[in-house]
């Protein structure tokens, strides 16, 4: 019983990252009709980031925060901007291009961290990174409950953006008939570089706050751009509540899948439930709003 | 007002309008007639930008239009309700009116023109809170137009308001039309209710396979062989 209660407890403190960075690839999904196979190479850059201001200057992984966020944000702008919006201009080029474009731009992200970082491995040692706090018999991770804690604002904040801004209310326009908000006025393609940007600061957010407890290294990128898919798959894809839902669903189940069948089988876990889920329930777990 | 010159059309090799050239007055309601695949959408969205004729130009109180980016030529007063409504389906009503006047003039007075939509559309104001895809074709309808009045157009290019309305409810849009017609705006309109349409307008063109080929008022057009034959089926 103490072990299901831990293992629901260390999951779903996961699955709050996990939220955040399936957000991220949902809302740019929504806006641009692709994936972005970039995404956990955006995040992969965010914590490199946040090891190098620790590690030169000794700054907190969550002060950090204030850096890495706004650098991969425009980091997001830039790569809609100069990469993929050229792309989308060109009628004859497929929008697969696009996704062909996300894939080179996350290897050339990986192997520029590889240049600068070397493939070494690398971590941040805080002093809470170890600590828990008890309760009853289970244990908390501080830095994982700081996470979910901050996890859940970031998400706040967004969806009271996406409803009560002029900006969020015309991202999801955009996302739900492109046409249609561009004959109310909107810019679209300020709109979609605003949304590419958005996504890559929300898993450079994840990247992060993961650092106290996770370690580095350049091939990072490409298991969390997978994890990102299959949060996306789970919660219905282009859906933001949804992704929510993939994410606490892919933390537990990897939480779950660690505990009971071993270590080295979450990931694999992850992806088998990608499978089923594929196969079982194509729509997700559907929405349940329109965000 | 709106002048359109020697306008034409592809789509990639395709062409669909072939020098179509034609005036919009102010303050009038203009109506453009002709059967499916004549070209009547694509005239509309031409007009406001989402195509780009390969040839002539668009001007706008002396302003060229065709050189605008899609987006900003709702600034200038230009306002399309787009042919099938194309609301945004899981945004609210409220929401929806609120995308309608995204347009600085627009924005700075948004809440005085929700009033006033909600006034002309008693019924939207009721369904505010209700999700657009949950609507009625009806109701649909009204929101769309609403939305399209939420933009402040001086100009407001109406595709098909009525297709799959019932008599009852395609006649309450025309008074509506007809009603923000009559408060300065002006209309054109795209219609397959060809007697009812003709009735209310000022003057109308004719369009053929991407061509005008007829044009003049209202009662002209309904006197002329050709019309009565082709579109009034007597
Ligand atoms: N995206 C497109 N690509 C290629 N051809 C198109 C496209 N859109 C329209 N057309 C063609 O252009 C012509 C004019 O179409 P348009 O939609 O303007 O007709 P319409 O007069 O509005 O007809 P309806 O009354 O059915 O709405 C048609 O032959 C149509 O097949
Ligand atoms: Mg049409």
């Amino acid at each position: 019983m103490e072990l299901l209660l831990q293992t629901l407890v260390s999951g779903f403190l996961k699955g709050g990252l996990y939220a955040l960075i399936g957000i991220g690839m949902t809302l740019i999904m929504g806006v641009m009709g692709i994936i972005n196979l970039a995404h956990g190479q955006l995040m992969m850059v965010s914590m490199y980031i946040t090891y190098s201001l620790f590690a030169l200057f000794g700054v907190d992984p969550y002060v950090s925060l204030a850096v890495s966020v706004p650098a991969i944000f425009i980091l997001g702008v830039a790569i809609q901007k100069f990469f993929l919006n050229p792309l989308m201009k060109i009628d004859t080029i497929l929008p697969e291009n696009q996704v062909l474009m996300t894939v080179g731009i996350g290897m050339a992200l990986t192997e520029i961290m590889r240049f600068i970082f070397t493939s070494d491995y690398k971590s941040i040692q805080t002093s809470y990174s170890k600590t828990t706090l008890l309760m009853g018999n289970i244990s908390f991770s501080l830095p994982l409950l700081i996470d979910f804690f901050i996890a859940v604002i970031l998400t706040g904040a967004l969806f009271y953006f996406l409803k009560h801004t002029d900006t969020g209310r015309s991202i999801r326009a955009t996302a739900q008939d492109r046409d249609a908000a561009i004959l109310m006025g909107v810019n679209a393609e300020r709109i979609t570089s605003i949304t590419f940007g958005l996504g890559a600061g929300l898993v450079a957010a994840a990247g992060t706050m993961l650092m106290p407890v996770f370690y580095l290294f350049p091939d990072i990128g490409g298991p969390f751009t997978r994890k990102a898919f299959v949060i996306c798959i789970l919660g219905g894809l282009g859906s933001s509540v949804g992704a929510i839902f993939g994410g606490i669903t892919l933390g537990l189940v990897e939480a779950f899948g660690a505990t009971y069948i071993g270590m080295e089988f979450a990931d694999m876990i992850g992806l088998i439930i990608f499978f089923l889920v594929l196969l079982v329930l194509p729509g997700g777990l559907k929405r349940i709003t329109g965000m | 007002m709106l002048k359109v010159e020697g306008v034409d059309l592809r789509y990639g090799d395709m062409p669909a309008l072939w020098d179509v050239s034609f005036e919009v007055h102010k303050g009038e309601i203009l109506v453009l007639l002709g059967a499916n695949g004549a070209g009547k959408s694509t005239i509309i969205k031409t007009l406001s930008g989402i195509l780009r004729p390969s040839r002539g130009s668009i001007t706008f109180n002396n302003i060229r239009l065709d050189t605008e980016p899609a987006h900003e030529v709702i600034c200038h007063g230009l306002v399309h309700v787009p042919e099938g409504r194309r609301l945004f389906p899981e945004m609210t009503v409220e929401e929806n009116l609120i995308m309608g006047s995204m347009a600085p003039e627009a924005k700075k007075k948004r809440e005085e023109t929700i009033e006033w939509v909600y006034s002309l559309f008693p019924r939207l104001r009721e369904r505010k809170n209700q999700l657009a895809n949950t609507l009625s074709g009806g109701e649909q309808q009204m929101a769309a137009v609403g939305r399209g009045l939420m933009g402040l157009p001086k100009i407001l290019m109406l595709d098909e308001p009525s297709l799959g309305l019932s008599p009852l409810l395609a006649r309450d849009i025309f008074k509506i039309i007809q009603l923000v017609n009559k408060r300065g705006v002006t209309v054109l309109l795209v219609e397959q209710n060809v007697k009812y349409s003709l009735s209310i307008c000022d003057r109308a063109y004719v369009l053929e396979n991407g061509r005008i080929v007829l044009s003049g008022t209202g009662e002209e057009l309904a006197r002329n062989e050709h019309v009565k034959e082709a579109y009034l089926g007597v």
